[in-house]
C-alpha cells in the first residue's frame, strides 16, 4: 500500500531570527565597505536556520517526490531506467569536480581523456563521424543540428529554410527548428502511426533544410520506410536530422547512421541512465557525418598522442551555443554506463522492447491501442488512448494516470503524441521486471474498472499523494510566482 | 551493474506477446550482428577502477580563473539533499501531486533568487549564464520588434560567442559599447550613441567580467528605457549579498550564473542559469523556462505547479517561446539549499570575505615588480585584472609544476584573477612568492 508523505513545511516559517549554521570564511585583512550607492541598502530576505533547519525542510520535502528509486516511472519518451547508484561516486570524486574550465590543459587531461574516450564510443554507437559534446541537453543538441544543418546550405548558396518535422514529433523540435531560423513544415503521419512517405516527396523542395525525425517515432513503431525517407530528403539537397530520445530501442541494434541521418543527437539523461534531476541537469551529444565537421562547435577536443587540448581554430564553425564544454559531470556517469555496458547495448535495447511488447501485450485487449491494425510491432515504448473511456465514463488519461498514483505507480506521459486522442504513453524501460510490469498492467486494468464503477474516485485522484488535485487553472489566472511576487 | 535479464521471466514474456523477432520493422540493411557481449558486462570494481583510472591523469589544482564560473566549497548539507534519490531520480514533475518536494524546491529557489536580484518572477532555470543571456536577448527582441541589442566590449568572450551564435540565427545586430580605458566603466556618451539605433536592449554586466561594479547602472537603465530599450544586468548573485540588487537599479531581466551556489564545478558544467524578470505580463508571459507557482489543492492546502506553460515548447511548438525541456533543475535545489543554509549574514559575510581576500590578493600582486592590480580603477568585488610584466602564458608555465594557476588571459600582459572561498592566505602567498622569480 502506498502512501506518500504529507508535510505542510514553510522554509521561512522556519526561519528564527538569529539562528545559523554558516561560518564564513576569514578575512586576510580588512576591507572597507562598498559606497553607499553601490551597497545594498537591506539585506536580502532570506530565512535564518540552522543546518539542521536545512536538512529536515528538503528531507521532507524529498520524501514529498517520487523518482525511479521509489518505483516504477513509465513516462514515455523519457526512458527513466534506474540510475546506478556507482555513478553518483564517480563523478563526485574531487579529482573531476575541482577544475575550472579555463583551467591549464595540462591539469584535466584525465577529464579530457574521458570525454575523448566517451566520443569514440558515442560515434561507434550512432554510426557518425565527428562529434560534439557541447550541448546541454536534446532541445540544445536540435538547436545546434538546425544551425549545422542551415550553415552547411548556406555555403552551399543558402535559400533553404524549411525544417520538415512529423506531426507525431516532440515539441522541441519545431521550437529547436525555429529557433533555429527555420520556417517549420508539418509532415502528416499514415494510418500506421509512420510518416506519409507520399506527402514526404510532395512537401521537399529547393526550400527544403532537412527533416527531423525522432526514430522510433514517438508512438514506439518503427520508421520502416526509412531508407527511401532518406533519399527523397537528400535527393531533394535536404539533410536528416535524428532526435535521439527514443535510441534506448535501438543501441547496439542499429545506428542512425547506417540509416542515412546527417546529424545524430543523445540525450544521456535517457539513453544512459543518468538522473533526470526533476528536470536536469541532462546532457546532449551531437554526432555528424563528415561533411558536416567543420561545423561543429567550437572549442573542439583534439589529441596530440597522449595528450589532449582544445582548439578554437575552426573558421566554418557555427560558434558556440552554450559557455564550455558541456555537461561534463554528466558525461562521467554516461562514460561509466558504457564502460559497464557497451557489450551488451543490444541486450539491453532487447531488454527495453520485450519489456514494452510484453506489456502492450498484456494491456491491448483492455485498452484501444491505436495504428495497432496496421502496425502491430512496438520498440520500447507505446501509446494507448483514452478516448472511448472517457466517452462511456468521463474519465479520460489525465485521470486514469492521476489515479494510477494511488497505486504507488508514476503516470505515463499523458497527451503526447498530439496525434492521439486521450493518448497514455508508455515506457516501462529494460530495468523494470516482469513482476512490476504485471503489477502495473493489473493497475491500468483495475482502474479501467473502476472508471466504469466508480469514475468519482477515479476523476478526484490522487487520493494517497502528499497533495489532492491541485488548482492549475488558477495558478494561471492570478500567478504566484514568489514571496516577492505574492507581496506585489 | 544496473540490471542482469533474468532468462526465465524474458522466456515467459516471449512466449506471452508469441513474435519472433521483435525488430523485424528494422531493415535487413541497418541492422547490425549483435555479436556475443564483447565486451563482456564489467562489474562495479572494474568500472571504478576503469574510471578513477582514467581519472587519475587529472592533477589537483589551486586555480585563480573565474569569469562568471567559480569553484566554491559546496556544504555536505547540500550535496546529502541532492543526492536524494527522490529528487535526483525524478523528471519534470509533470504530475503534481505526487512532485511536491521538487516543486517546492524550486519554488523556493524562485523565492530566494527573487529576493537577492531584486526581481520578483525567475525561472526555474536556464542551462548556464550564456545561453541566459541569448533568451534575454530574444525575449528583448519579441517584446520590442527590434533587431539590435548593445552589449559591453568588456563582456565575457565564452558569453559574447554564445550570444552571437543566437543573435545570427534571430537575425540581430550586436553592438559594442565601449569603456573608459581607465576604470573599465562603461562609457555613457557611447552608449547614448549607440542607442540613436533602436536597440531591443542594452545589457550590462555588475560586477563586469573585468571583476569591478559597474557605478552608473541607473543612468544606463534611464538612457535605454528612454529609447525604448530593455535594460538586461547580468550579474554573480552572489554579489547581491552584499551589493545592490540590479532589480533595484532599474533592471527590466537580470541573468547570471548560480552553480556556485550549492554544486561543484566540474569542469564547467553542469551549470545554473539565472533568469529573472519584472512583474510585467508582457514580458512574463514572453520569458523562456519552466515557471513554478503557488496554488491550492481541492483540500485547500497550499501546494506547487508548473503554471504558466503555455509559454513552452510542449504546448505552443514552434510558437514557444523557447525550446529548452530539460534544464537544471536539480542544480537549482542545491542552490535553494545553500541559500536556505547561509542566510542574509551567512551570504553577506562570505560576500565580504571574498572582497577582503581579492583585495589581500590584490595588494600582494601590486607589491611585484612590473604588476598593477586591478589594472582598473574600480570598486571590485572578488575578481581583478592584474597587468604583469610577463605573459601569462608564461606566468601559467611557471606555476604549474607548483599546482597552481593563474588568471585567464584577458591581454598579452594581463589576466583575470578571482578569489573563492576555497583559497587560503597561503595560496596567494605562494602564488606571490613563484610569481617574484619570475
Ligand atoms: C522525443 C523527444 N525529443 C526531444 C526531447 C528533448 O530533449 P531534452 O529534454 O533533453 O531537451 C525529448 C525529451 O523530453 C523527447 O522526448
Amino acid at each position: 500500500m502506498y502512501r506518500q508523505a504529507a508535510y505542510d513545511d514553510d522554509l521561512y516559517r522556519r526561519s528564527r531570527p538569529g539562528a545559523a549554521g554558516y561560518v564564513p570564511p576569514a578575512r586576510f585583512e580588512d576591507a572597507p565597505p562598498l559606497p553607499s550607492a553601490l551597497s545594498r541598502e537591506v539585506p536580502p530576505d532570506l530565512p535564518e536556520l540552522s543546518e539542521q533547519d536545512v536538512m529536515r525542510h528538503f528531507l521532507r520535502l524529498s520524501h514529498m517526490n517520487y523518482g525511479v528509486d521509489t518505483g516504477m516511472y513509465p513516462l514515455g519518451s523519457c526512458t527513466m531506467k534506474y540510475n546506478p547508484k556507482l555513478h553518483e561516486v564517480l563523478a563526485n570524486v574531487p579529482l573531476l569536480t575541482m577544475h575550472h574550465p579555463e583551467d591549464p590543459p595540462f591539469f584535466v587531461q584525465g577529464t579530457l581523456a574521458l570525454m575523448w574516450h566517451l566520443s569514440e564510443l558515442l560515434k561507434d554507437l550512432s554510426g557518425t563521424q565527428a562529434l560534439s559534446l557541447q550541448p546541454a541537453a536534446g532541445a540544445q543538441a536540435e538547436y545546434l543540428g538546425v544551425r549545422i544543418i542551415m550553415a552547411s546550405h548556406a555555403e552551399a548558396g543558402g535559400g533553404r529554410d524549411e525544417m520538415i518535422v512529423p506531426d507525431t514529433a516532440h515539441g522541441t523540435n519545431p521550437a529547436s527548428s525555429a529557433m533555429g531560423g527555420c520556417r517549420v513544415v508539418e509532415l502528416p503521419s499514415r494510418d500506421d502511426g509512420r510518416v506519409d512517405v507520399d506527402a514526404l516527396a510532395a512537401i521537399v523542395s529547393t526550400r527544403t533544410a532537412g527533416l527531423m525525425l525522432t526514430n522510433p517515432n514517438t508512438l514506439g513503431i518503427f520508421e520502416r520506410d526509412i531508407h527511401e525517407i532518406a533519399g527523397i530528403v537528400h535527393d531533394a539537397g535536404g539533410l536528416l536530422y535524428y532526435d535521439g530520445a527514443n535510441l534506448n530501442a535501438l543501441v547496439g541494434r542499429a545506428r542512425p547512421g547506417d540509416m542515412g541521418f546527417d546529424v545524430v543527437h543523445f540525450n544521456f539523461h535517457k539513453t544512459f541512465a543518468t538522473p533526470h534531476g526533476g528536470g536536469g541537469p541532462g546532457a546532449g551529444a551531437i554526432g555528424v557525418t563528415k561533411a558536416l565537421e567543420p561545423y561543429l562547435p567550437v572549442p573542439r577536443l583534439v589529441r596530440d598522442g597522449d595528450t589532449f587540448s582544445w582548439s578554437y581554430d575552426a573558421p566554418r564553425s557555427i560558434g558556440q551555443v552554450r559557455a564550455y564544454y558541456g555537461n561534463v559531470g554528466v558525461m562521467v556517469r554516461a562514460y561509466a554506463y558504457l564502460y559497464a555496458n557497451h557489450g551488451r547495448m543490444h541486450e539491453i535495447s532487447g531488454q527495453a522492447v520485450l519489456n514494452a511488447m510484453y506489456l502492450l501485450h498484456l494491456l491491448k485487449s483492455h485498452f484501444e491501442v491505436p495504428y495497432y491494425d496496421d502496425a502491430p510491432l512496438r520498440m520500447h515504448e507505446f501509446v494507448i488512448s483514452c478516448a472511448a473511456l472517457k466517452k462511456e465514463t468521463g474519465c479520460g488519461a489525465a485521470d486514469v494516470a492521476r489515479r494510477l498514483l494511488d497505486y504507488g505507480i508514476h503516470a505515463p506521459t499523458v497527451h503526447f503524441p498530439l496525434v492521439v486522442k486521450e493518448a497514455l504513453m508508455i515506457e516501462p524501460t529494460e530495468t523494470e521486471s516482469k513482476g512490476e510490469l504485471d503489477a502495473f498492467a493489473s493497475a491500468l486494468i483495475e482502474i479501467k474498472k473502476e472508471c466504469y464503477e466508480d469514475p468519482k474516485t477515479v476523476r478526484s485522484a490522487p487520493h494517497v499523494a502528499s497533495r489532492r488535485q491541485l488548482d492549475i487553472l488558477a495558478a494561471a489566472k492570478r500567478p504566484v510566482l514568489s514571496r516577492m511576487h505574492e507581496r506585489g | 551493474m544496473p540490471f542482469l535479464p533474468s532468462e526465465p521471466d524474458n522466456e515467459s514474456m516471449r512466449a506471452c506477446i508469441g513474435v519472433n523477432d521483435l525488430f523485424s520493422d528494422i531493415p535487413p540493411s541497418v541492422r547490425l550482428s549483435c555479436p556475443p557481449l564483447t565486451p563482456p558486462p564489467r562489474g562495479d570494481v572494474e568500472v571504478e577502477r576503469a574510471v578513477l583510472g582514467t581519472v587519475g591523469a587529472n592533477r589537483p589544482v589551486v586555480s585563480f580563473r573565474g569569469g562568471g564560473v567559480y569553484r566554491h566549497h559546496v556544504p555536505a548539507v547540500v550535496s546529502s539533499i541532492v543526492s536524494r534519490g527522490e529528487f535526483a531520480t525524478s523528471y519534470t514533475p509533470y504530475q503534481p501531486e505526487v512532485s511536491q518536494g521538487m516543486l517546492q524546491s524550486l519554488y523556493e529557489y524562485q523565492c530566494l533568487m527573487a529576493e537577492l536580484v531584486g526581481l520578483p518572477v525567475v525561472n526555474a532555470s536556464m542551462y548556464d549564464w550564456s545561453t541566459a543571456l541569448a533568451e534575454a536577448m530574444l525575449l528583448c527582441v519579441r517584446v520590442t520588434h527590434r533587431d539590435a541589442f548593445a552589449v559591453p566590449d568588456t563582456m565575457s568572450p565564452q558569453r559574447r560567442a554564445v550570444l552571437g551564435t543566437y543573435a545570427a540565427a534571430a537575425g540581430v545586430d550586436i553592438i559594442d559599447i565601449t569603456h573608459h580605458p581607465e576604470t573599465g566603466q562603461m562609457d555613457l556618451e557611447h552608449l547614448a550613441a549607440v542607442l540613436g539605433r533602436p536597440c531591443a536592449g542594452v545589457y550590462i554586466e555588475s560586477p563586469s567580467y573585468l571583476g569591478f561594479f559597474e557605478e552608473h547602472v541607473p543612468d544606463m537603465a534611464a538612457l535605454a528605457h528612454d529609447t525604448g530599450a530593455l535594460l538586461c544586468v547580468g550579474t554573480d548573485p552572489l554579489s547581491c549579498g552584499l551589493a545592490r540588487a540590479p532589480g533595484s537599479l532599474g533592471a527590466d531581466v537580470v541573468v547570471g550564473e548560480a552553480s556556485h551556489l550549492g554544486n561543484p564545478v566540474t569542469y564547467g558544467g553542469p551549470l545554473l542559469g539565472l533568469f529573472a524578470v519584472r512583474d510585467d505580463m508582457a514580458l512574463i508571459r514572453m520569458m523562456p523556462g519552466r515557471l513554478i507557482g503557488k496554488t491550492v489543492d481541492a483540500d485547500g492546502a497550499t501546494g506547487y505547479v508548473m503554471s504558466l506553460q503555455t509559454r513552452e515548447q510542449h504546448i505552443r511548438r514552434e510558437r514557444a517561446t523557447s525550446n529548452i525541456c530539460t534544464n537544471e533543475a536539480l542544480c537549482a535545489v542545491a542552490c535553494a539549499a545553500y541559500l536556505s543554509y547561509l542566510g542574509p549574514r551567512g551570504l553577506a559575510g562570505l560576500a565580504e570575505a571574498l572582497m577582503a581576500n581579492a583585495r589581500y590578493a590584490m595588494r600582494r600582486l601590486s607589491s611585484l615588480p612590473g604588476w598593477e592590480a586591478p589594472a582598473y580603477r574600480s570598486f571590485h568585488f572578488r575578481e581583478f585584472v592584474a597587468s604583469s610584466p610577463v605573459s601569462p602564458a608564461a606566468i601559467d608555465a611557471a606555476l604549474a609544476p607548483h599546482g597552481l594557476a593563474g588568471g585567464i588571459p584577458v591581454g598579452t600582459h594581463a589576466a583575470l584573477y578571482c578569489i573563492t572561498d576555497l583559497h587560503r592566505r597561503d595560496d596567494i602567498d605562494m602564488l606571490c612568492t613563484v610569481l617574484e622569480g619570475l
